[in-house]
């Protein structure tokens, strides 16, 4: 039995592959990012071995992640910050919760955390109260529109700037407008107001540095410096497999990062925090709160074949080159995290029986572990999905019809016979192909069958080499 | 302390299982890498005075960063009343650091020193934040500065529009000398907030279309002076 979200995947990716509309949207955006990576990735001296340094400083990190997390959280503890070890995403919550009404607070503005996603954060919190506000564009869009993102670097992606204009007409009561400069006022005239009077910031983090009790966020609006300076409290939501060994690490890692999301050389703003204000310093919030989520990552890493998932620095850059995403759209996954890398990690955080689904959406064409700036073995690791999955639960039919295609493939006498018998039935399948009785509904209703060949290869062979 | 030994638990027991290493001789998987430096795979970034100064200048028009390489103090001084009347200025944010005391009072308007303490909305309300930094990166075009060195952390980011002015000695020539330098700086006692700053703040949320001044300054300026005789620092 399919589960619900593998139906909800269906009925929205088949409609979503059928929006022209959205497709030329979608492709028209991913066509200037490639443009802008690649032209950023060429400037590399050696962009291949920048990739293997980068996959082995991940490996060194995530393969000692005890050592690196302990040093990262008694550096941070060390000088003034609250660290909070959370297991599961309702422990997380509930810190979160208890904080918020521990200072009585009544306004939290956020920057952009996929982590807070996964956790269910915002829905927490607005049901407890608080006005929770989103800073990051993006972010900001989709939370008025009360949608999920839709992809994890380019949060509202799909959206024109039309139906921007009418959503801020709507609901900020602003002038309609086709500018997207005036669009992006009206969102920080917004949201200034918003930081004067927020009391907790609560961010993500891109990295957490171990020699030094830090954390590093990565952004280009400066919405992240805003809810990480102004608020009396600052929470960062983590999860514990962000960790880097060493400061200098962020070298490579900070223009990496930039070149494979965003096409950039390096982002706006690249901070990094290692505590609430210091005796000597003249402002920042008076409490700085780090909490480190668990949340089944520890299966994953106990899996040491997929392991390497946890390397991801959530670029995105697998979703730009994916062409499942590029056509079902980011939403359908139904998952925080979209694309390649979704649909590896999303069965072993949420469960394999829901999520099995998703490695089959795919092509296996290894665009993903290409591109992938750590190296992360995508496309392997949906086919090693996908095997888990059929050990879990495979069909009667499925294993019928593998069967007769192995007997098939080992016994070219009757290959030969069933091929041939096939090109005679196949004119009479060309007048039920597409309809309800053809039994090969599933290729033929949105594409045409291909012709079987007059002769096979092997006869071709033969005639050749007489 | 007891969720951290849980969790710390559960890793340990994760690991007892081996991962393949990365597909590469070098990874010993001790920490002791190869021993190369991201210098050597990173853009190229030159080493001479002249050739880091052009290469940051070259950066900045990419990025929409208004540079400017003057000769004196007195040419900064004259910068900064143009930049005034063009721009209509009426409030500085500003903080303690010596080559700031000297040319501010030129500048003819009030200053609101991050020093006494000023409300958010105050410094919201200033047309300008001008700070100096920690040093300027040519490979990338951007600017470090810390909260101990540059007035704070709201300073650089609240106004409309942020000066950074620097000495040509502070000019480095890429991102790993650039944490050379926090580390030779700070390394007993880090600021609690660290940037680095790569143009004026951008968005690309709307259709990818670039808007500049999403929620940080939407100007950027550096001015890049020469070093004082006898080399004394800002």
């Amino acid at each position: 039995m399919p589960s619900i979200f593998e139906d909800q995947f269906r009925s929205s990716a088949s409609k979503l592959t059928g929006d022209l509309r959205h497709r030329s949207l979608i492709q028209k955006s991913l066509k200037g990012y490639e443009k802008s990576r690649d032209e950023k990735q060429a400037r590399f001296q050696d962009w291949e071995a920048a990739r293997l340094a980068a996959a082995e400083t991940k490996w060194e990190a995530i393969n000692h992640l005890d050592k690196y997390l302990s040093e990262f959280a008694d550096n941070l503890t060390a000088r003034g910050t609250k660290v909070f070890w959370a297991s599961t995403a309702e422990d997380a919550r509930n810190y979160m919760l208890n904080l918020a009404l521990e200072k009585r607070a009544r306004t939290i503005i956020k920057s952009k955390t996929m982590t807070s996603e996964e956790i269910h954060l915002n829905e927490a919190l607005a049901k407890a109260g608080y006005d929770v506000v989103e800073s990051d564009l993006g972010e900001f869009i989709v939370q008025l529109r009360g949608e999920v993102p839709y992809h994890l670097v380019f949060p509202a992606m799909h959206l024109t700037r039309d139906e921007i204009s009418h959503l801020f007409h709507e609901k900020l009561g602003s002038p309609e407008t086709d500018n997207p400069e005036e669009l992006t006022m009206t969102a920080r005239r917004e949201m200034r107001i918003k930081y004067c009077k927020a009391d907790i910031g609560i961010s993500g983090a891109n990295f957490a540095v171990a020699e030094t009790g830090m954390i590093s966020i990565t952004e280009n609006e400066g919405n992240a410096r805003l809810t990480t300076s102004l608020p009396k409290i600052h929470v960062a939501l983590l999860g514990i497999e962000k960790v880097l060994p060493k400061l200098g690490d962020l070298a490579l890692f900070l223009p990496m990062l930039a070149t494979a999301g965003t096409g950039q050389q390096l982002t706006c703003y690249n901070s990094m925090i290692g505590g609430p204000r210091q005796a000597d310093e003249l402002d920042g919030p008076e409490e700085f709160h780090v909490i480190l989520l668990d949340n089944r990552r520890t299966q994953l890493l106990a899996d040491a074949e997929q392991r390497d998932a946890l390397h991801c620095i959530r670029c995105g850059a697998c979703l730009n080159v994916c062409p499942i995403f590029r056509n079902v759209g980011g939403q359908s996954y139904g998952t925080t995290y979209q694309g390649p890398i979704g649909s590896v990690i999303t069965p072993h955080l949420r469960g394999l029986p829901d999520w099995k689904h998703l490695s089959f959406a795919s092509s296996l064409c290894g665009a993903c572990t290409e591109t992938c700036p750590v190296k992360i073995d995508l496309h392997h690791h949906l086919l090693q999905n996908r095997r888990n999955a059929t050990a879990l639960e495979s069909s009667q039919l499925d294993r019928n019809s593998f069967r007769a295609f192995a007997f098939l493939v080992n016994h070219p006498g009757v290959f030969e016979v069933v091929a041939k018998v096939s090109r005679l039935l196949q004119p009479l399948h060309r007048l039920v192909a597409g309809s309800k009785i053809d039994p090969l509904l599933a290729w033929t209703a949105t594409r045409e069958a291909p012709i079987i060949a007059k002769e096979s290869f092997r006869q071709y062979w033969k005639s050749q080499h007489k | 302390m007891s969720q951290r030994n849980e969790i710390l638990g559960r890793i340990r027991e994760a690991l007892r299982l081996e991962a393949h290493g990365p597909k590469h001789a070098g990874a010993t998987g001790d920490g002791a890498r190869t021993g190369a430096t991201p210098r050597e795979w990173l853009p190229v970034a030159p080493n001479d005075q002249e050739g880091m100064a052009e290469a940051f200048a070259r950066n900045c028009v990419e990025l929409r960063t208004q540079y400017s390489h003057v000769a004196s103090p007195a040419e900064l001084i004259r910068k900064l009343l143009e930049l005034k009347n063009a721009e209509g200025w009426k409030l500085i944010a500003s903080h303690r650091a010596p080559i700031l005391s000297s040319i501010l009072p030129s500048v003819g308007l009030p200053i609101l020193l991050m020093e006494n303490g000023p409300a958010i909305a105050d410094i919201e309300r200033a047309d300008v934040g001008i700070t100096v930094c920690d040093a300027l990166i040519a490979q990338t075009g951007s600017i470090l500065l810390t909260s101990r060195s540059a007035g704070g952390r709201a300073l650089s980011v609240l106004p409309p529009h942020h000066v950074v002015v620097a000495r040509e000695s502070q000019l480095l020539p890429d991102l790993t000398a650039a944490f050379e330098l926090l580390k030779k700086t700070y390394s007993d006692n880090y600021p609690s907030f660290i940037t680095l700053i790569t143009g004026p703040s951008r968005t690309g949320d709307i259709e990818r279309i670039l808007v500049l001044g999403a929620h940080g300054p939407r100007i950027l300026t550096v001015v890049l002076l020469p070093d004082e005789k006898g080399g004394s620092t800002l």
